[in-house]
């Protein structure tokens, strides 16, 4: 006999589906519409099957999508690196404090975006309070500069975003029983095999969690590139917004969307797929 | 050289207009491709051609008495929401507090609050964001504008998107304005803007790091300010500046002349520190960042006056962009009748003069030069010197023959505009 299914389960998914199709569905077919039309502002335009707007769209801008896959990708990594020590220090050995640790971690979350990475504008700038003595020191040649380069970019995307790594990290070594280390020790482990063969298998959710939304966010950010970087550190998120607020070109700018997005779902998805537990992916839903 | 027939065919190589672009203007909505998709996709055809952006070129409804009838029954709130550009009034620091005396003077004479802001960076950027509000026929949230002309105000009075002016609320307009600012070939009897400056584009340098005088739009390009140049990050003034280093005239250029324009920016672009902000490069002259920059004369004369004398302004020998910023009142202003008011305000000698004498352009009002000369008879010392210079100077009351020197901006059609962008943008794009 076969079990029926009532309409319950459909009628549980339904917000969810209702959701997803008013603020995705829908707007990505706007998009979609926009990104085949042809004509220009001011005429209007319309749906002509213009695919040439991808064409044109990869032609003009491939330097820069390609910029902000490695960009994105360089700043995950370093992210990655600065965030385990911090995340594992607190989770271990953070005691009592470990909210306060957490909350300080959060506290540059309290200023403006833009403010804070003017504030590195305003602390790298050429004769500022860091190359400033360095250079009269003669320690630096006086033509040097951090500002307009794409350190500048990488090393402020890499300070916005390293939050975003610490705490599924820190969730992820927090649920770590310390029985299990415990019983590792028991087992003859030394330190380093207790990280290697318990901590950081059980640690690998967290790590995938933070991948993702650091480097997702990161290649497609445009503040950093706009108020650190110079001619060469465009990101595809500045083509973007140029294309659609300064040039009205929204078929360009909705064909450069699209593109952008197929190459961070295709990415995300292949990189789920090879490293990917169900338990990770429950993670990076939560 | 070229001849004449090899550039013909040149031009044709390099077509302006992509004729996948032609067909979809010609054509009606429902193109034969989306028939030929199949049936499957010509439901998803349907969907999508569904959302077309209309255009905003509708005809303007200018009957005779439209503007009458806008103008009738409007009265005066008490509120001016003035979008302006940074540096372009005159500024007085009082117990700690920036302000703006012609405006507060304004306000004494009219009881007129002005809510004044810095909101224009670059022209594209400006209409780009007010362009959805204009087209939706609501309230941009400005009653006043300052818009360049050379395809920005343009742009905006063809797609009918301003409000068309009471010339019997200007009589100053009418008695003070210059010849020269009357009826300009953009906007043809002053239907919908006055002038607020006008001004040149060249160039501007620190010489303690470039170690030598500038004097060419070719300096710009020296090698040796490598990552110390800085050039406008809008599509118009910068692709212009170097046409006319070229030996062309932006009026007359074609599209084998903007791709000419274009590989030299490119070829230029590895030695460049910035693309900027228009009115940036007092910013990162005066901070030393940068050597040589492409700038505004007004700018870099208010730079030498608020703590960085050694910056220096040059008209380059090849010549200088000539360009006119205008008020204008975009469509649906929540007070129009303040904003009329203040754009006639300005037309006296006197408040002409005050501006002029804080940010160095040129007026559109020749009646302040006399206020100007009056004033330095009164000032003494380093002030007179400076007013007297100012009312001398050929870039702020220039002659006929010193403006027969200056270029002017090509007026672009909404198809040229879309391939003079996709030129020239992915290059300052970076």
């Amino acid at each position: 006999m076969r079990k029926r299914i009532g309409a319950a389960p459909y009628l549980m998914v339904l917000p969810g589906v209702v959701w997803l199709a008013l603020f995705f569905v829908i707007p990505g077919l706007l998009i979609l519409s926009l990104s085949l039309q042809s004509g220009n502002y001011e005429q209007g335009f319309r749906f002509t099957w213009h695919w040439a707007n991808y064409t044109d769209a990869f032609s003009f801008y491939h330097t820069q999508l390609i910029r902000s896959i490695v960009y994105g990708l360089v700043v995950t990594a370093l992210c990655l690196v600065l965030a385990y020590p911090v995340a594992y220090w607190i989770a271990f050995h953070g005691g009592h404090h470990k909210t306060t640790y957490l909350f300080l971690i959060l506290l540059p979350f309290f200023v403006s975006f833009v403010i804070r990475t003017a504030a590195w504008k305003f602390i790298l700038t050429d004769n500022g309070i860091v190359l400033g003595p360095l250079k009269t020191a003669h320690l630096l040649p006086q033509s040097f500069h951090i500002l307009a380069t794409q350190y500048a970019v990488i090393g402020g995307l890499t300070y916005n975003f390293l939050p975003f790594m610490v705490l599924p990290l820190y969730v992820a070594l927090e649920r770590i029983d310390p029985d299990l280390l415990e019983a590792a020790a028991d087992l003859y482990s030394n330190g380093r095999q207790v990280f290697r063969r318990v901590i950081l298998p059980l640690s690998i959710p967290g790590v995938f969690a933070g991948i993702l939304l650091t480097f997702v966010p990161a290649a497609a950010d445009f503040v950093n590139a706009t108020i650190l970087g110079g001619t060469d550190t465009t990101m595809i998120g500045n083509v973007i917004q140029f294309e659609y607020l300064n040039a009205n070109d929204y078929p360009l700018a909705s064909a450069l969307s699209f593109v952008v997005m197929a190459a961070l779902l295709i990415g995300v998805f292949a990189y789920a797929k090879a490293l990917g537990t169900e338990e990770a992916m429950e993670m990076a839903a939560a | 050289m070229t001849k004449p027939m090899d550039r013909d065919r040149e031009r044709q190589q390099m077509s302006p207009i992509d004729p996948s672009l032609l067909r979809g203007l010609t054509q009606p909505r429902w193109s034969r491709r989306a028939f030929l998709g199949g049936a499957g996709t010509a439901g998803a055809a349907a969907l999508l051609s569904a959302c077309g952006v209309s255009g905003s070129n509708k005809p303007a409804a200018q009957a005779p008495d439209a503007v009458a009838q806008f103008w009738a029954n409007k009265t005066k709130a008490g509120i001016l929401n003035f979008a302006n550009w940074p540096l372009y009034i005159d500024v007085a620091k009082v117990d700690g507090k920036t302000v703006h005396p012609s405006l507060e003077d304004f306000t004494k004479a009219t009881g007129i609050k002005v809510n004044y802001k810095e909101a224009i960076n670059d022209n594209d950027s400006f209409i780009g964001k007010i362009s959805p509000s204009l087209k939706a026929g609501q309230d941009t949230g400005w009653d006043l504008m300052v818009i360049t002309n050379g395809g920005s105000i343009e742009k905006l009075i063809r797609q009918n998107f301003l409000t068309p002016l009471d010339h019997s609320k200007l009589p100053n307009f009418t008695a003070n304005a210059a010849a020269n600012f009357k009826n300009p070939s953009y906007d043809p009897g002053n239907k919908f803007s006055v002038a607020w400056q006008s001004g040149f584009t060249g160039i501007a340098y620190n010489p303690k790091l470039t170690k030598r005088p500038i004097t060419s739009i070719q300096d710009l390009f020296d090698p040796a300010f490598k990552g110390r140049i800085a050039m406008f990050g809008d599509t118009i003034d910068t692709p212009t500046m170097i046409m006319i280093m070229l030996g062309i005239d932006p009026v007359k250029s074609t599209v084998a002349d903007w791709q000419r324009a274009a590989s030299k920016l490119k070829e230029q672009k590895p030695l460049l520190r910035k693309y900027i902000d228009n009115s940036g490069e007092a910013d990162v002259l005066s901070s030393g960042e940068v050597a040589i920059s492409m700038a505004y004369s007004g700018d870099i004369f208010q730079l030498n006056n608020s703590g960085s004398p050694d910056i220096k302004f040059v008209v380059p020998k090849e010549g200088v962009t000539l360009w006119t910023d205008n008020m204008c009142i975009p469509l649906n202003p929540a007070h129009p009748v303040d904003a009329i008011t203040y754009m006639d305000y300005v037309y006296q000698p006197r408040v002409a003069a005050t501006l002029a004498e804080y940010v160095d352009y040129i007026t559109p009002v020749p009646g302040a030069k006399q206020v100007v000369l009056d004033d330095a008879s009164k000032a003494k010392g380093a002030d007179k010197s400076g007013l007297e210079g100012l009312a001398s100077s050929p870039l702020v009351f220039p002659t006929d023959a010193d403006l027969s020197k200056t270029f002017r901006y090509r007026v672009l059609t909404p198809t040229e505009q879309v391939t003079w962008d996709r030129i020239f943008q992915p290059i300052i794009q970076g």
